[in-house]
């Protein structure tokens, strides 16, 4: 059971993003995690919620973004949907010895939904933020 | 008032640069790790204990860390070759960490050593998703648990740079389906050698050896197609499929060696 190792290292870069930017608490976490992640889902989302307890992030929402595996050949240029287990050999022509992953092993913390402390002016960060509500 | 951040981040990028700071640092001291992977009962240690008197015997420099839940008795085996063992408790942890790894090692890993085998915790989840700053990343299969396990745990074998099947002095008894065992391998990491060995007969005990020393002494190893080749590097690796034997192949040369980084 990993996924607790994984989400106390989701909790923590988020929290530290959070702080740093001034947060009082984050609603909302969202996580892309590929289906060739070796990441359970509904295990990282118990664990998530055990390992927000105490932290800036207690009761955050988590939304997990399911990316699917693909793979291309690049013996005859097929592309493919993994699936799982994964085909990792081309089905068009069974060959392997250029086939890439483009995709599928994400396990990454998109972004999160900070709350500013009541009555003061958002803090004066800028990069991170993308929109305002 | 709320906020949307964007914060691209990678959840294991902690541990994947202190695995590269590891294998930075013990390439320095001219060792390289050898990361053992597999079910509880595979054979792990029984394998090592026949590795490690070989290494010894033909004067390789060796040591080995070996990590369980509980219990010093993986040690207490190793120990017998004379080379020197390491038992490392994880508390309940299921796996190992690179800076856990990199803290056992402080103080401990004899100058000199050419080959460091690392005895993961029995399990084919967990450690998968760890680079440990290996050099090989050995995945360990006995001939009584079905071929399918290549595909029951695809994030284990799809991220091996050599796939090792064990007890096959019992593989008649078991009906082990070797050429069904292959075909799974091949479905979900192409091109990755299979290497046949008995830790009672002693049958692939030597090659296995080869391998690892061949890493250790710089030969390139096989890149895993989960591993995330990245389409931009192919450079003519049309049907090299086969040419893997001990990673020898020339292929892959210009890539970097931590082949086990997660894909971004
Ligand atoms: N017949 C046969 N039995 C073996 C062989 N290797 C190991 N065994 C037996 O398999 C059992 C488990 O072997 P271990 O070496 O302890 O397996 P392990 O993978 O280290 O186990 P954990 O550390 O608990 O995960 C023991 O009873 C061994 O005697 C082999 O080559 N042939
Ligand atoms: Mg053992
Ligand atoms: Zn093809």
């Amino acid at each position: 059971m990993h996924e607790m190792s994984i989400a106390v290292a989701v909790v923590a870069q988020v929290e530290e993003a959070a702080a740093s930017a001034g947060a009082a608490a984050v609603t909302e976490v969202r996580l892309r995690v590929g289906e060739l992640a070796g990441v359970v889902p509904d295990a990282l989302a118990f664990c998530f919620e055990l390992a927000c307890a105490d932290t800036l992030l207690a009761g955050a929402a988590l939304a997990a973004e399911p990316v699917p595996g693909r793979a291309r050949c690049g013996a005859c240029t097929a592309e493919w949907p993994t699936g799982m287990p994964p085909l990792l050999v081309c089905p068009d022509c069974d060959r392997a010895g250029d086939v890439a992953l483009l995709a599928g092993r994400e396990l990454e913390i998109a972004g999160a939904r900070f709350e500013d402390p009541p009555g003061q002016d958002p803090a004066p960060t800028r990069e991170p933020i993308v929109e305002e509500h | 008032m709320c906020r949307v951040v964007d914060l691209q981040q990678a959840v294991l990028a902690k541990n994947t640069s202190a695995a590269q700071t590891l294998r930075t640092a013990l390439a320095a001291r001219g060792t390289a790790v050898v990361n053992l992977l597999s079910s509880p009962g595979s054979g792990k240690t029984a394998l090592l204990e026949r590795e490690l008197g070989l290494a010894r015997e033909r004067g390789v420099p060796v040591a080995a860390l070996t990590a369980d839940l509980a219990t010093e008795n993986d040690a207490t085996r190793l120990a017998r070759s004379g080379v020197p063992v390491k038992q490392v408790l994880t508390d309940g942890l299921c796996h190992l960490e690179a800076h856990m790894l990199g803290r056992h090692l402080d103080g401990w890993l004899p100058d000199g050593t050419r080959l460091l085998f690392v005895e993961n915790v029995g399990n084919l989840v967990c450690p998968a998703s760890y680079d440990l700053g290996e050099s090989l990343r050995i995945v360990l299969a006995s001939v009584t648990e079905g071929e399918d396990k290549p595909l029951k745990y695809p994030t284990a074998f799809g991220l091996a740079h050599l796939v090792v099947v064990t007890k096959t002095d019992i593989a008649g008894a078991a009906a082990f389906d070797e050429a069904a065992f292959r075909a799974n391998v091949r479905q979900v990491n192409p091109g990755v050698e299979v290497l046949l060995t008995s830790a009672r007969t002693g049958e692939g005990v030597g090659a296995l050896l080869d391998r690892a020393v061949a890493v250790a002494e710089g030969a390139p190893v096989h890149v895993p197609v989960m591993a995330g080749r990245q389409p931009a590097h192919a450079h003519g690796h049309g049907g090299h499929e086969h040419g893997h034997t001990g990673g020898a192949a020339g292929a892959d040369t210009g890539r970097p060696r931590s082949a086990t980084a997660p894909t971004r």
